[in-house]
């Protein structure tokens, strides 16, 4: 909170020191030499009804998240020129994005070298439970010095790959913060977009949370060992994913058992291999 | 709710284009495909520029429909829902042309250094 109240070039436009119900012939001084277009109106706007000035409108036209989008492609910049892939990996909490990746890690060895960035509102608790397979993994907690988002944006992946041994690795797996809707807004930098999907989840999420599933290039359906057990339609959930993305991979398997992890493991691959 | 972080950046980037003058008016473009609450975007932008810069400053969110044009018939057609479907013809080789929009159009500025 706060952060944008810096300048750029260092100036504090506090209003704390100034009633808002002031004379408009108070001490500022008006140079008003009207030589620009005043296509404008002059109506007075905000709180700052005491203003005897007018306003200008002047057009932006820059995407919102510009900032954290130009980082993003620095991040991709910099990953590629490492020979790094990177796949962000998404997911409501729970579905199981750290299982997957405890099958993922042992399974890629010998064929990919991986490093995992490890996303969490707080603690280390999915990074201490990957730390063990081998794979290289940095944790950036949002909660420390990010505000506590609820998604990882492009400046915290960055802090994270400080952290990494990039020129060591073939594939980077961001695990975002367990959550449908923000991670999807901000790229981060990634190469491809993978989502964690849960049957225990019902068949309606891709129509609730339909930019998550849009985003996926891959949409890994898991826990699938429980089909047996819950009254989950299958088919109905398909439906409802091709209704809001038609193009996305699907792989179902249990990151429990392991049964049908090999199409996700060469479907990582295919992405590390650009 | 990652409206904070959005107001931030919005904030942000219409200092970076006021030269020093105070911000009077923020518009946004954003569309029905983005998942920005307007009511709670005003809500963050409030308490994000109390007491700063922009305190007083106005967040217009102007709402862009979703129209998708369609590779068989040719029409365009609203969608209300985010399945992306020709409302004509029903065929799904449609093409989304409005509805992802995250924009600051423009912002209003004293017209003089405050």
């Amino acid at each position: 909170m706060g952060r944008f109240h810096r300048h750029a070039d260092g100036t504090d436009h506090s209003h704390d020191d100034h009633s808002h119900d002031h004379d408009p012939l108070h001490d500022h001084s008006h140079h008003h030499d009207h030589d620009h277009p005043h296509d404008h109106d002059h109506r007075d706007v905000g709180d700052h009804s005491g203003y005897a000035t007018g306003v200008e409108r002047v057009e932006v036209l820059e995407a919102i998240l510009g900032e954290n989008d130009r980082v993003a492609a620095a991040n991709r910049a910099e990953l590629a020129g490492h020979g790094v892939r990177t796949v962000n990996l998404m997911s409501s909490p729970g579905a199981g994005k750290t299982s997957l990746l405890r099958r993922t890690i042992p399974a890629l060895a010998g064929r990919l070298r991986v490093g995992i960035l490890e996303g969490d509102i707080a603690t280390s608790i999915d990074a201490d439970a990957l730390t063990d397979l081998g794979a290289a993994v940095s944790l950036v907690n949002t909660a420390d010095g990010f505000g506590g988002e609820c998604h990882l944006d492009a400046v915290m992946v960055r802090s994270g790959l400080t952290r990494l041994p990039l020129a060591d690795l073939d594939l980077l797996v961001i695990e975002n913060v367990g959550n449908l809707v923000c991670p999807a807004e901000f790229d981060v930098g990634q190469d491809a977009r993978a989502m964690v999907y849960a049957i225990t989840e019902g068949e309606e999420k891709p129509l609730k949370y339909p930019v998550m599933f849009r985003t996926a290039d891959v949409v890994v359906v898991n826990k699938i060992d429980l089909l047996p057990h819950l009254d989950f339609d299958l088919d109905a959930f398909r439906a409802n994913l091709a209704a809001v993305n038609p193009t996305a991979t699907v792989i179902e398997l249990s990151a429990r058992t392991g049964d049908g992890l090999d199409p996700w493991l060469d479907w990582l691959a295919a992405v590390a291999a650009g | 709710m990652h409206e904070l972080s959005i107001c931030s950046a919005i904030a942000q980037t219409a200092m970076d284009h006021a030269g020093g003058r105070a911000v009077r008016r923020v518009r946004l473009r954003v569309g029905h495909f983005r998942q920005v609450v307007p009511d709670t975007l005003t809500y963050c932008w409030d308490l994000q520029t109390r007491g700063g810069p922009l305190d007083g400053c106005t967040l217009d969110v102007e709402h862009v429909p979703a129209v998708v044009v369609c590779r068989s018939c040719g029409e365009s057609t609203g969608l209300s829902h985010p399945i992306l479907v020709c409302g004509a013809c029903q065929s799904r080789e449609v093409e989304l042309v409005s509805g992802e929009e995250f924009l600051i159009e423009s912002i209003d500025v004293a017209e003089e250094v405050s």
